[in-house]
């Protein structure tokens, strides 16, 4: 009984302590990040976290462009060498000083990552000049060194050196299994990890010796819950049990935009959702007129508009306006009456049978856009077997090509258009791990473009090559585009999200003000 | 005697085998594990080559009989999702689906007992006619509906309920293992919700037991007695009728928790209740095999004990259920 009121009192002298002077942040979100170890897995929680509770050398800004961070400018030295001058005086976590030698401990251990080492293939290394210089040089000529610098975040050296408590080394990387970095982190970013339990909470707080004293943000607590129900997450917003939420649900739009307490924040996003169609499978779809008669059949515009609730962009091709590939002349084909005269002209009037797959918790309403798609293609007289799965089950299924049109989706790395080209559609090679995600459309001309974009240094020029790999594709119908998403968030009326949102999903909280 | 009791624990661990031999044979159909741990950029290579660390490519018969020489020793592996010992997670999600249970017998118990009671000594009551109409509703609406209508109700509009979670909680006895919502205001405050939907499928049902079971008793010739002996109406009701009224309530109770154990899942979902349902869920969306044969592992053995239990406990008492069994 002691205990209990001992315990009591604490917690109430503990509430009262909270809530003196202090902005807290308290968000909702779909999914928390799995582990404190930035370099565990490639993924969106994960990404968001090292923007949270560490810094890279630059990132990108709302508008697409470069902002510098841990560097403080860049110079480029020859086709292959890129020199970053380090910001002086930034302390980790753990007050250790920050140096050109986390920078390149950091780099390594990247490279070290299963689910990073593909990214970081074109890289060759990275050199110290002095403690406050940093060299980073590629194999061949790489267009995309600076995007990739977003992802170059530090690590403290010093601190993940040596063994832990049970003797094992504190900087392994393990996907299971009890890790240093696991549960521990000391990074320089605006927010230090409190108490982290896995699936239930995140608590940050502001890390007092942050180096940008220029941010605006804010916020002194941060308390990350994942709400996986999309109407909880909502009902969590507008109760005001948190005050800020993502993803807004389409479905909960209206309800969201129409409260005055909240309000509804929609950026333009890069995720490109597709069908792809396997020419291995199907002898019709060879034929690229059966190809452009899919992709005429089906109402991109219609799905925007009626299961996206407008909450994403029409597409015709891989990457967005603002990417260098981006054609503005490549418009949505839906024309129900070409689609059915290119079948006449085919040969294949009276249509043929095929099996269709599709994740169903994957993308936002992905069963839905297929069900309709299914229905879309009945117009042309192609009837659809369609099965949709969820992604546990879903992605092995597509490594087996196991349907003849199989949905994905797809997020440029880079924030470049060469990304979605490698992975999508480039021939399949096991060995260099191009077209990884292709299920069957092959084109060598494609190949030779997008292999020579990739060292194209000259941006002009790569930039017509890569508009040039987009006609082509939109000529071939190498795929079945729909739309890109947006990114839904929802908010309190008095926290100044707009500005820290972003296209890639990365809120900067840190620079968030709450008034 | 003795003889009896080994039969039933052998009885007992045959069917635990089974329980975990049909865990192991559906896991292959719940998804890829690996798939889930890495990035969408990993190589096949890179993901089957980690599958095979994993010792997930081993053949079944191998896989299981080393799961069985782990779990002898009290190790049923450990959760790629959570990243711990699968008993660790389990045992950590547990408490907030005994709380959740316990919260909602007490709703139960303090809701149907006076207006069952009521209803059958005053069935033509307007308090009674609303009783009986309500508990139709109640007992028809799904769950998820009632949790949603809840939260709309009383924490988006009234704003007087806190929508999800657990609130802010107490940790027990210091290990990080019962982290109560008992003892704190907030913590109680988000515990009315979740128990309140989860309460109002088995509360009809109580309502209507109690009040059938009660006019039954007091149809009895011993009631009929005691009022002819001249006893207080009090005496009549709470004494003589009541308690015999309890006796088969009492028995369909203990089933009928085991039947809202189930549905905790759903409210769990809805409330992001951090509950073994919760943890289940998430074991199967994100293909977590490991945690969800530990699982049913753990499930199926609180079961198998209780009934084992159960069983020798009769043995002791009824001489006959010994007997039946030598034969």
């Amino acid at each position: 009984m002691k205990k209990l009121v001992l315990g009591l009192s604490f917690f109430l002298v503990l509430s009262f302590t909270v809530c003196a002077g202090a902005k807290t942040l308290k968000v909702g979100m779909d999914a928390d990040p799995v582990s404190l170890d930035l370099h565990v897995q490639l993924s969106g929680a994960m990404l968001q976290l090292s923007h949270w509770a560490f810094d890279p050398l630059v990132r990108w800004t709302k508008e697409m462009t470069f902002e510098p961070r841990l560097a403080t400018r860049w110079e480029r030295m020859d086709d292959l060498t890129m020199r970053f001058f380090l910001r002086k005086g930034v302390k980790f976590h753990s007050g250790n000083p920050f140096t050109a030698k986390d920078v390149k401990w950091s780099f390594d251990r990247m490279k070290t990552s299963v689910d990073y080492k593909g990214l970081l293939d074109p890289f060759d290394g990275c050199y110290i000049v002095d403690d406050y210089t940093i060299d980073i040089k590629t194999k061949k000529p790489y267009a995309l060194l600076l995007n990739m610098s977003t992802y170059f975040f530090a690590m403290d050296s010093k601190f993940y050196t040596g063994t832990d408590a049970n003797g094992h080394p504190k900087d392994t990387i393990l996907k299971i299994g009890e890790s240093f970095a696991l549960n521990n982190e000391s990074g320089t970013g605006p927010f230090v990890v409190t108490k982290r339990q896995q699936g239930v909470v995140l608590e940050m707080e502001r890390f007092k010796d942050y180096w940008d004293v220029k941010s605006p943000g804010n916020v002194t607590k941060f308390i990350l819950t994942p709400i996986k129900e999309n109407a909880t997450r909502v009902a969590a917003l507008l109760s005001g049990d948190v005050d800020f939420i993502y993803p807004v649900p389409p479905q909960d739009f209206a309800r969201v935009h129409s409260d005055d307490r909240v309000k509804l924040v929609s950026v333009a996003g890069s995720r490109i959702i597709t069908f792809q169609m396997n020419q291995n499978r199907v002898k019709a779809l060879k034929d690229p007129r059966v190809r452009q008669a899919i992709v005429h059949a089906v109402n991109n515009v219609g799905i925007v508009e009626k299961i996206m609730k407008g909450t994403a962009t029409v597409a015709a091709q891989q990457g967005p306006a603002g990417f260098a590939g981006y054609k503005s002349a490549l418009k949505p084909r839906y024309d129900l009456k070409k689609a059915k005269a290119l079948m006449k002209e085919a040969g294949f009037e009276k249509g043929f049978e095929i099996t269709m797959m599709a994740p169903n918790n994957r993308y936002v309403n992905d069963a839905k856009i297929a069900e309709a798609t299914a229905q879309m293609l009945g117009k042309i007289n192609i009837s659809v077997n369609l099965k949709t799965l969820p992604k546990a089950q879903y992605w092995n299924e597509f490594d087996a090509k196991a349907a003849d049109m199989m949905m994905i989706g797809w997020h440029s790395d880079t924030e470049d258009s060469g990304n979605f080209s490698e992975y999508l559609v480039m021939c399949e090679n096991k060995d260099t791990g191009m077209g990884q995600y292709n299920s069957g459309y092959c084109n060598p001309q494609i190949d030779g473009l997008i292999i020579a974009a990739r060292s194209e240094t000259n941006l002009d020029k790569r930039a017509t090559m890569l508009q040039e790999i987009e006609q082509i594709l939109y000529d071939d119908a190498a795929f079945v585009p729909y739309h890109w998403q947006n990114h839904s968030y929802g908010a309190k009326k008095n926290f100044q999200i707009e500005p820290i949102v972003n296209g890639m999903n990365f809120p900067y909280f840190g620079d968030l003000v709450v008034k | 005697m003795f003889a009896f009791i080994i039969r039933r624990i052998l009885q007992a661990v045959v069917v635990m085998l089974v329980i975990s031999l049909m865990g192991f044979a559906i896991k292959n159909n719940i998804g890829d594990p690996v798939r889930d741990l890495v990035g969408e950029r990993v190589t096949p290579a890179e993901r089957a080559k980690m599958a095979d660390d994993m010792g997930l490519n081993d053949p079944f018969l191998i896989q299981y009989l080393r799961f069985i020489g782990h779990a002898v020793k009290g190790d049923l592996g450990r959760s790629f999702l959570y990243n711990k010992p699968n008993l660790e997670v389990i045992s950590q999600h547990a408490p907030a689906t005994i709380e959740l249970l316990m919260g909602t017998a007490l709703i139960i118990v303090l809701i149907s007992l006076p207006l069952g009671v009521q209803s059958a000594l005053q069935p033509k009551s307007k308090l009674a006619r609303f009783t009986m109409s309500f508990s139709t509703l109640g007992i028809s609406m799904p769950v998820f509906l009632t949790a949603i209508l809840l939260i709309y109700v009383f924490a988006v509009h009234l704003q007087i309920l806190p929508s999800f979670g657990r609130g802010e909680t107490v940790d027990l006895f210091g290990n990080g293992y019962w982290n109560t919502g008992f003892l704190t205001r907030d913590g109680l405050e988000h515990l009315i919700l979740p128990c309140l939907s989860l309460s109002s499928i088995m509360l009809p049902l109580f309502i209507r037991l109690i009040r059938s079971e009660m006019m039954e008793v007091l149809e009895t010739e011993y009631i009929k007695y005691a009022w002819a002996k001249g006893l207080s109406p009090a005496r009549v009701w709470m004494v003589h009728a009541f308690k015999n009224t309890l006796l088969p309530v009492v028995t369909v109770f203990g089933v009928q928790m085991g039947i809202t154990f189930a549905f905790t899942i759903l409210t769990e979902l809805v409330f992001q209740w951090q509950g073994m349902g919760f943890m289940f869920l998430e074991a199967v969306q994100r293909a977590d095999i490991s945690l969800l044969i530990a699982y049913l592992v753990v499930v199926a053995s609180v079961f198998v004990l209780v009934n084992t239990v159960v069983d020798i406990v009769y043995g002791f008492i009824n001489p006959t259920v010994r007997i039946v069994g030598t034969r």
